[in-house]
């Protein structure tokens, strides 16, 4: 039951992030951020260079050849929030086995103490 | 917040660069020490909301605006070291919009995945000492201290910029307005983070690392982690 319970969670908290990406973000100020209008008011915008992928699909949270601004700018949030969310929930499990790797089986000793001490610090 | 490739010179991005990966890598090593199972694609989850929330600029004076940074609320939801690896997965995922230099990744790593989720957690449990021990003081403590982070972040962003910044402007107007507009966008983060916090203590009260406290004192003695350690 718990479990399931966290399912939903996880369920519902996918769904208010693909909202506000997806949605709400068309909403948002496109008004120059903090630094930007810093470095403006500074004189050292000039300085910025180009992104490398300033002419990939999805540059400035744009699809590419989706004209319509608001709903250009939501799929590539919900673009962003999926390969976020997969990317995190892999790399978190990742992360999670190199532990029960290091705490090795009951089984087998030797392997269990080899892949502790490679991660000892 | 995000720092365009050519803002900082290449020194300097490396000896950040070199900063945001060892936080990075500690942080990997106590997230496989202290994550538990079901906290995987939790932290996932605080990652891609994240990236959500990032995107919703709000306006914050004339002609400028600010989004959530999210180190606070990461650390407060999956703990310090998770959230830091949080807040880089957001970084590095915004490359592929084109948002934060790739050059300037370490720079932009280190200054709201190190400086602002560690700093305002630091922040947070000082907080949280001083105020009794409730859910309406996380969610307060989280707040305040997500606020601060957002000009903990920007000041290590000048910082940066006087080791190795082009185009010459007097370091301490680019700290003062810094510091200034940070201000103000950090009261956004503080309210954001606060009413995150929030509404996860009202559903789901034993998913906030940062109220465990209140959770279970009981389990708070017996850590399994010695006798297993005994076993080997």
């Amino acid at each position: 039951m718990r479990s399931s319970n966290l399912r939903r969670f996880l369920l519902g908290g996918l769904l208010v992030a693909i909202a506000l990406a997806l949605v709400v973000s068309g909403f948002a100020s496109s008004a120059p951020d903090g630094l930007e209008k810093v470095a403006t008011d500074k004189g050292f915008l000039e300085t910025a260079r180009d992104h490398l992928f300033a002419d990939g699909p999805l540059a400035d949270y744009a699809v590419k050849g989706i004209d319509n601004e608001r709903l250009s700018t939501g799929l590539s949030g919900l673009i962003g929030v999926l390969v976020t969310f997969g990317i995190g929930w892999a790399l978190f499990a990742l992360v999670r086995k190199m532990r029960s790797g290091s705490e090795g089986d009951a089984g087998d000793p030797g392997a269990s103490k080899d892949a502790g001490s490679a991660r000892a610090p | 917040m995000h720092i365009p490739d050519g803002f900082i010179n290449a020194p300097t991005s490396l000896a950040a660069g070199a900063v945001a990966a060892g936080g990075v890598g500690v942080s990997l090593r106590r997230a496989a020490q202290t994550l538990q199972e079901r906290q995987a694609p939790l932290a996932g989850l605080v990652a891609a909301y994240i990236f959500a929330v990032q995107m919703l600029n709000f306006p914050v004076a004339a002609g400028t605006s600010g989004h959530l940074l999210g180190g606070v609320l990461a650390a407060v939801l999956v703990g310090p070291w998770a959230g830091c690896i949080c807040v880089a997965v957001v970084l590095v995922v915004q490359s592929l919009f084109a948002d934060g230099g790739l050059t300037a990744l370490g720079l932009n790593i280190a200054n709201m995945a190190v400086v602002g989720v560690f700093g305002g957690w630091a922040i947070f449990r000082l907080l949280r000492r001083a105020l009794p021990a409730t859910k309406t003081s996380v969610s307060v403590s989280a707040g305040i201290a997500a606020g601060i982070s957002v000009v903990l972040a920007a000041t290590a962003f000048v910082v940066e910029y006087a080791i190795g910044g082009a185009g010459g402007a007097p370091v301490g107007t680019v700290l003062a307005a810094m510091v200034g507009v940070h201000t103000l966008i950090g009261i956004g983060e503080g309210v954001i983070t606060a009413l995150t916090v929030g509404v996860v203590l009202g559903v789901r009260p034993d998913l906030v690392y940062g109220a465990q406290d209140l959770q279970a004192p009981l389990v708070l003695g017996s850590r399994p982690e010695p006798a297993a350690r005994e076993v080997r």
